[in-house]
């Protein structure tokens, strides 16, 4: 008998880009990437859905706000709703925030420039479908690109955020320390990514499908992958 | 109160001459309609055509075994074997980005983007050389952000990795900044489009974005004038981009290629539809039928002559053979975009426009394309040049203490880290970026195999200015340089010839100087030109910029694992300088930091040691014998350990070889030289390379520790010299 590979479905919405480089990060670790369509309002045989960055409808009126009205994610939110594993990278965080899946929003950069560079991150919580069996003060390495990444929520929801341990990734430095200077984008509390409360939704801005190949790079986003494909045929038992 | 203009012929608001005018007349036969005098008047404008350029243009060597497709199609094509086509070129958006530095970038960045899509390939990187004014004005610092800005705005939303480019700052530039953009794509050699209308009765698309009226005349009001104090009445010309609608016709138009639904495919760029129909027929000797009533407007009542000649951007046209439409027309929906049939392929080499079913107008395609004007411009040589190359700075008396001159070289804009620009792309996207900004070359590799192309850019404002022939010459052999020291090998070169007024004698004479100088480099080194752009009038109130050509260099490496990095990774490497130090300050970065003086010859150039050098450095890398390496270029030997240092962050101590006066040996550009690192245990392995390729070799120091040590003359920190490296540009723009 053959073992079983994690089926990751990729969504691609008009002016989705990492899309493609998802789906090979997916294949590249082992896993079987099945490409997904806005257009679609069921979802395919899939364990996990990843919505990937990129400027969805141009990001013309604000970021993610138009692709969470896409017929795929009526789907999307009841696959969530199941307890499945749905993962939002940058512009997938931001359709997250936008459809109400996970609290919070994203703003323009406090520098507000564009800024794509390699950051550290600090895991803050294994319970989440990215970090399960990752320990929290793990620092691991991979690339932010974005405009707009910064994490502001309303005082009452940083509170329940905050409280209720639903950050998932901080920005730091090398050493694992959270500092304005290791902060790409001014996001409160240096919040790079967090979940829901049953942590199976999770969003980020930094790219862990970016950050599975040597030869390019760092590879801070194997051992997320790692987790994903875990939790993902965990729950197909 | 105003006294209105005098009333100015029609034909020469629109830039053409009165004897240009005359050849229209005789060229119909008549008078020609408002619509068909708006069309030559584009195509004939010196963008569009070529004019003054063109003979000049046709010394360049075109061909090599590597060329599947040269000069002449929207971007040039290069084999790189096991049947893959890289497809490149380079293109100038310099006068509409004066005018509004963010859109004039961006559009840019979008036009060239088609320019490789219409070859059929998909984009796999770009590239942006820049120049700008002194970052001391605040005007300066506007354009630069501007541009910088408008080149990610664009790029970063449509997928594209930007990888590479250069920045650099002279004060030529602060009225007429310099904004070259280079794409490269990736396609199947089988699967190339061919930008031309084969076959009467198929039908032409026009898919992507609506037709507005933005960007009328951009190439002959624009791009084929100087830029004077009303420069800004122009930017109703400036094309206006939306990166989303590119990303979409990325995407469909690779989708259509590849289901082979296309006969012909063409971008919509300079001239408009104009250029596009005009240019596909011609090729393939047809005419066309077009049917301006069926062009999707943005708004209602637009002149024919506005149909024809807008810049919108973001659309393409497509040659479809009707039994192909409906599925055409269902994989342009699925990307939410509108085809629309707007005319068709005809035997009689006439370009039919009919608007109401009225004829507006009726041309012989090749005479849009192929019968304008060529201009043999006079040429004299600048009177001021023999002053400038006579008072040479490689004598000049040196009062400042060498490691005084080191600071202020390390951290001139010119040299400093460009992190704040690149930093602001994104280099990562499409998952294959090995190298980008900031390495010697940018590395991508090809998907599913070990090969990867490396890809540089590279042009030289000062020497261009003291000897445009060597200028030119040195931006090929600096480009191929960079390309050879990460170890891959230069194939072809695409360009951007960034000039003055040509009608002024001086200007003229230096393009014709730099075309002979990249004749005469590219025909060394073998890397034939596969196209590119020839950008005018790059001046105003009578300053034009330094004479400019840019380089665009492709060249392949077989196993991207193999590929030689910048920095010194550890201690106890062996540093060698590659290539003899020759005393040439002329033009350099010293000489007008620390000296003021931009003067002198720029440095003498062995065409055959640069191609003996870049045999030597691919070798090496073959071998996996270098552990770093990096070009000696601006700034000289003291700039490239310093950088190597840097990059790396381990320090050296390093005793300068030779005998010339210091400041020369840390300073001096000659040509032909590199910066390597090796294991003690390969040192031998690297100077019998060196002596089989002819190249002289120095071993002049060892890596470690966190200082770099030049001799017993000085030592700095190589966190302090980061520092300096880094927070230069930054700090400029913080005012």
């Amino acid at each position: 008998m053959t073992e079983r590979r994690p089926r990751v479905g990729v969504i691609t919405f008009p002016g989705s880009l990492d899309d493609r480089d998802a789906l090979r990060a997916v294949r590249y670790l082992g896993g079987e990437g099945v490409p997904m369509w806005h257009g679609d309002s069921q979802l395919p045989d899939v364990d996990a859905v990843l919505l990937p960055g990129g400027f969805s409808y141009g990001d013309y009126l604000r970021t993610g706000a138009i692709a969470r009205f896409s017929p795929v994610m009526d789907a999307v939110r009841e696959f969530a709703e199941r307890g499945a594993p749905v993962i939002g990278v940058c512009n997938g965080f931001q359709i997250l925030c936008e459809a109400g899946l996970l609290p919070g929003a994203l703003i323009r950069n406090a520098s507000l420039r564009f800024v794509c560079r390699f950051v550290h991150l600090r895991v803050e919580s294994e319970a989440s479908a990215l970090t399960a069996g990752l320990a929290p003060g793990e620092v691991l390495q991979m690339p932010v690109k974005h405009g707009e990444g910064q994490f502001v929520a309303e005082p009452a929801d940083l509170e329940r955020i905050e409280g209720e341990g639903l950050v998932v990734f901080r920005y730091c430095g090398p050493d694992g320390i959270a500092s304005d200077e290791h902060n790409p984008n001014g996001a409160t509390n240096a919040i790079a990514g967090l979940r829901n409360d049953r942590g199976n939704v999770v969003g980020l801005m930094p790219h862990p499908e970016h950050a599975v190949d040597p030869d390019v790079g760092p590879i801070g986003g194997q051992p997320l992958f790692a987790s994903l494909f875990e939790q993902a045929l965990e729950r197909v038992g | 109160m105003a006294l209105a203009p005098p009333l100015e012929p029609l034909h020469r608001a629109l830039g053409l001459t009165d004897d240009e005018y005359d050849r229209v007349r005789a060229t119909l036969g008549r008078d020609p309609s408002r619509a068909e005098l708006a069309m030559y008047s584009v195509m004939w404008s010196e963008h569009c055509s070529y004019k003054s350029s063109r003979i000049h243009l046709k010394k360049l060597p075109t061909e090599g075994p590597a060329v599947l497709v040269g000069p002449g199609e929207d971007a040039g094509v290069v084999d790189l074997g096991d049947g893959l086509a890289a497809v490149f070129k380079m293109e100038s958006h310099s006068h509409p980005s004066a005018v509004e530095p963010y859109q004039g970038a961006a559009t840019g960045v979008g036009g060239i983007v088609r320019d490789v899509l219409s070859m059929g390939a998909r984009p796999v990187a770009l590239l942006d050389p820049l120049r700008f004014g002194p970052l001391t004005e605040p005007r300066n610092r506007l354009l630069f952000s501007g541009v910088v800005a408008g080149i990610g705005g664009y790029g970063n939303c449509i997928g594209v990795p930007t990888v590479g480019g250069e920045v650099a700052f002279a004060d030529c530039h602060s009225a007429n900044p310099t904004v070259n953009v280079m794409c490269v794509g990736l396609a199947s050699a089988d699967r190339l489009m061919r930008s031309r209308a084969e076959g009467e009765g198929n039908l032409l698309l026009l898919i992507g974005a609506r037709t507005g009226r933005d960007g009328i005349g951009g190439v002959s009001v624009l791009a084929s004038r100087t830029l004077e104090d009303d420069a800004g009445d122009s930017r109703p010309s400036v094309q206006i981009g939306d990166p989303f609608t590119e990303k979409l016709l990325i995407e469909c138009c690779l989708e259509l290629i590849q289901a082979g639904l296309l006969e012909g495919l063409q971008d919509l760029g300079g001239a408009g539809m104009t250029c596009a129909v005009s240019e596909s027929v011609a090729r393939a000797s047809r005419g066309a039928e077009v049917d301006l009533d069926a062009v999707p407007l943005r708004q209602a009542g637009m002149e024919p002559f506005e149909i024809l000649t807008s810049e919108s951007q973001e659309r393409m046209l497509a040659v479809v053979r009707p039994d192909r439409l409906e599925e055409v027309r269902q994989v342009c929906e699925r990307w939410g975009l509108l085809p629309a049939v707007i005319g068709r392929v005809t035997s009689d080499g006439l370009v039919r426009a009919r608007l109401a079913g009225e004829i507006v107008a009726e041309v012989p395609a090749k005479s849009l394309t192929d019968d304008g004007p060529v201009y043999h411009r006079p040429m004299s040589i600048p009177a001021e040049l023999d002053d400038l190359n006579e008072e040479d700075p490689t004598f000049a008396a040196v009062t400042t203490p060498p490691g005084e001159a080191f600071l202020a070289v390390l951290g001139s804009p010119n040299v400093a880290s460009k992190r704040y620009v690149w930093e602001q792309y994104d280099s990562l996207v499409q998952g294959q970026t090995v190298l980008g900004s900031g390495a010697d070359a940018a590395v991508v590799r090809i998907e599913g195999s070990l090969k990867a192309m490396a890809l540089s850019t590279d042009g030289k404002g000062r020497y261009g200015l003291l000897d445009p022939y060597l200028g030119a010459a040195h931006a090929v052999a600096e480009a191929a340089r960079n390309v050879a020291t990460v170890g891959a090998k230069p194939l072809a070169i695409t360009n951007c010839m960034n000039f003055g007024n040509p009608e002024r004698p001086e200007v003229m004479w230096a393009f014709a100087e730099a075309i002979r100088g990249m004749a005469d480099a590219c025909r060394a080194l073998g890397t034939p030109v596969t196209g590119g752009n020839v950008s005018f009038y790059n001046e105003s109130g009578g300053s034009a910029i330094y004479p400019t050509p840019v380089v665009g260099m492709l060249g392949i490496i077989e196993d991207y694992r193999l590929l030689v990095r910048t920095g010194f990774p550890r201690p106890g490497l062996a540093i060698y300088l590659l290539g003899e130090t020759l005393p040439a300050l002329g033009g350099s970065e010293f000489a007008e930091v620390v000296l003021g003086k931009v003067a002198g010859r720029p440095p003498a150039l062995d065409l055959e040691r640069e191609g003996a050098l870049h045999a030597l450095l691919q070798e090496a890398a073959r071998d996996d014998v270098l552990a770093s390496a990096h070009d000696c270029s601006d700034g000289g030997l003291a700039v490239a350990l310093a950088e190597s240092a840097i990059a790396g962050g381990t320090g050296f101590a390093v005793t300068l070889p030779g005998d010339l006066p210091d400041h020369v040996t840390l300073f001096s550009e000659s040509a032909s030289r590199a910066v390597v690192s090796v294991r003690p245990a390969d040192a031998e392995a690297l100077e019998s390379m060196a002596s089989r390729h002819h190249t002289p070799f120095a071993r002049i120091g060892e890596t470690g520790g966190p200082r770099m040590a030049f001799d017993d003359l000085f030592e700095v920190t190589v966190v302090e010299a980061r520092a300096i490296h880094e927070d230069a540009i930054p700090r400029l723009l913080s005012g």
